[in-house]
């Protein structure tokens, strides 16, 4: 028996048992193991079959051009594009669940059938969520300016950076007294 | 850890202990859980993933209740060590197959994983044997807030915990109990018993093994959704679900043994004998016919092995740990003649220790 995706003889027969009806899949070694990385064992949808209801969502609320240009957009902290997104089905900061809200929330309902979460909560909050962001931010900045060679950008960026942990740190310490 | 130390023990999974452990191999929860100051790891550098790494194992340090687990860099381990945790299902196949800096913590008794830098910065796993997910639920809780004290976790007022993938927003929890389920196979009811946990939002997966369809009749129970309810009503859902599965299975090795006796007592023993005496074996028929063993131990048809001398050969007989039993690399052939070789001997030895009792 052939590979279904490649002309090498399959040697994996998976059973996919998510679907209504269980379906045989006949793949080579090479094949195999992406598809299981695509779909690890824990029962979630995989990458691909994410981006398809993704895909699927849009297409009903989105023309091509809407669709074309909501894909550029990019989230200020991590830099992510909804494209990348829609492509590799794994978000790339928190920030994205809030700039990307409306675009999730729809695809969050379908997943769960809900959009509030009812379980447990930190006891603690120990950081505000803007310097968390911020942080994240920064560290991009540092990365980018180290990529450009532009190192006195850099460095005013690390202390920023540092000030910002410490003050923090400071502050944690604060509240544990 | 010295994992050449873990080779010849059974994990807690394979004890065979447990409620109910004739059929429930195991009961697994997972959280996943993020660092609010870093990207998520799609978006990480190496220098961010060094830090989160960090970051973690300092954190652990400072908890009194953690500091025995055993922390190990998983890219500084060979290939062989990579797969022979994930065939003890310490890390996923994700945490093998990924680059950079990552890690896993682990305690002794291989109940608790933690995974730093898989999909998400970290996910936590506590593995109890048989069918205990409360036990598996109260011992996650804890350390999870034990984390929370020294970590500031990625939260949302409405989504909850902020994951990676939408798929585990909310809780970040997953709940699997991993049955064997062989009667239900032969009697072929098994796939009515997928479509009615489906309509329950249930997900059942066969379990993987080297090459193979849902290999040894290993199934996967776990919940699909993560958000908009409690972590114990996520973790009632399956605890509730699994005693009817349970109920089912035993109600075809019932029926199995009234319809055929002899027919069901030939194959496991046949499937005995293939196991005690061949010379090659792959990974895939050796699932497959400790499978029939297992069935035949749990209904008195086999008595000279325990469920847990099965559970063990299960894991024994897999790539990485025959490489490490034997010590050393082995190709597809030379795995197939080893893994005879194992069994032969390990099954000779229970018999002679069967035949010294008597």
């Amino acid at each position: 028996m052939k590979c279904q995706q490649c002309e090498k003889p399959a040697t994996f027969h998976i059973t996919e048992l998510t679907g209504e009806q269980p379906q045989e899949i006949h793949l080579c070694e090479g094949c195999a193991q992406k598809y299981l990385m695509q779909t690890p064992g824990t029962g979630m949808p995989g990458k691909a079959s994410l981006a398809g209801m993704l895909a699927q969502q849009l297409k009903v609320a989105d023309t091509a051009k809407e669709l074309e240009k909501l894909d550029e957009k990019c989230c200020p902290i991590c830099g992510i594009s909804f494209f990348e997104f829609r492509n590799q089905g794994r978000l790339g900061c928190p920030h994205d669940y809030v700039f990307f809200a409306s675009e999730l929330e729809p695809l969050i309902v379908n997943i769960h059938g809900d959009l509030l979460h009812k379980g447990k909560h930190p006891l603690t909050h120990k950081r505000s969520t803007e310097s968390q962001t911020k942080l994240i931010q920064l560290r991009r900045e540092m990365n980018e300016a180290i990529r450009l060679e532009q190192y006195e950008r850099a460095s005013e960026l690390r202390d920023t950076i540092r000030n910002l942990e410490e003050g923090e740190e400071q502050s944690e310490d604060d509240h544990t007294v | 850890m010295d994992l050449n130390e873990l080779t010849g023990r059974a994990g807690e999974w394979m004890k065979g202990a447990g409620p109910q452990s004739d059929i429930v191999i195991s009961s697994r929860i997972r959280l996943a859980r993020n660092i609010a100051e870093f990207p998520f790891i799609r978006r990480c550098t190496a220098t961010d993933r060094a830090a989160i790494d960090k970051a973690v194992r300092d954190r652990l340090a400072e908890v009194p209740q953690l500091t025995d687990l055993a922390y190990m860099r998983v890219d500084e381990l060979s290939d062989v060590d990579r797969h022979f945790l994930a065939e003890r299902q310490l890390i996923s196949r994700e945490l093998v197959e990924a680059e950079g800096a990552r890690s896993v913590a682990i305690d002794a008794n291989e109940r608790l994983s933690l995974m730093i830098n898989e999909e998400d910065h970290l996910r936590i796993q506590v593995m109890k044997s048989g069918f205990d997910l409360v036990a598996a639920w109260d011992q996650i809780n804890e350390v999870d807030d034990l984390l929370e004290s020294k970590l500031t976790y990625a939260f949302h007022d409405k989504l909850g915990y902020l994951t990676a993938c939408p798929t585990n927003v909310g809780t970040g929890m997953r709940v699997s109990v991993m049955l064997h389920l062989p009667a239900l196979v032969i009697t072929q009811q098994i796939e009515k018993v997928f479509r009615s946990l489906q309509k329950i939002n249930l997900a059942v997966r066969g379990l993987y093994g080297e090459g193979s369809q849902a290999m040894g009749d290993f199934y996967q129970i776990s919940n699909q959704i993560t958000l908009g309810r409690s972590e114990i009503e996520l973790r009632n859902q399956v605890h509730d679900v699994v005693p009817m599965i349970i109920d089912y299975e035993r109600r075809a090795r019932d029926f199995l043994l009234k319809q055929n006796q002899q027919d069901l007592h030939d194959k496991i023993s046949r499937a005995y004998g293939i196991l005690r005496t061949a010379q090659t074996i792959s990974s895939e028929e050796t699932m497959h016919l400790l499978s029939s063993v297992r069935m035949g131990v749990n209904l008195g048809l086999i008595d000279d092995l325990l469920i847990a001398d099965i559970n063990k050969l299960f894991v024994d007989t897999q790539p990485a740990h025959l490489q490490k039993l034997r010590g050393g690399p082995l190709d597809t052939a030379g795995r197939n003649s080893e893994r005879a070789l194992y069994l032969r001997r390990y099954l000779s030895q229970k018999e002679k220790d069967g035949a010294d009792q008597n």
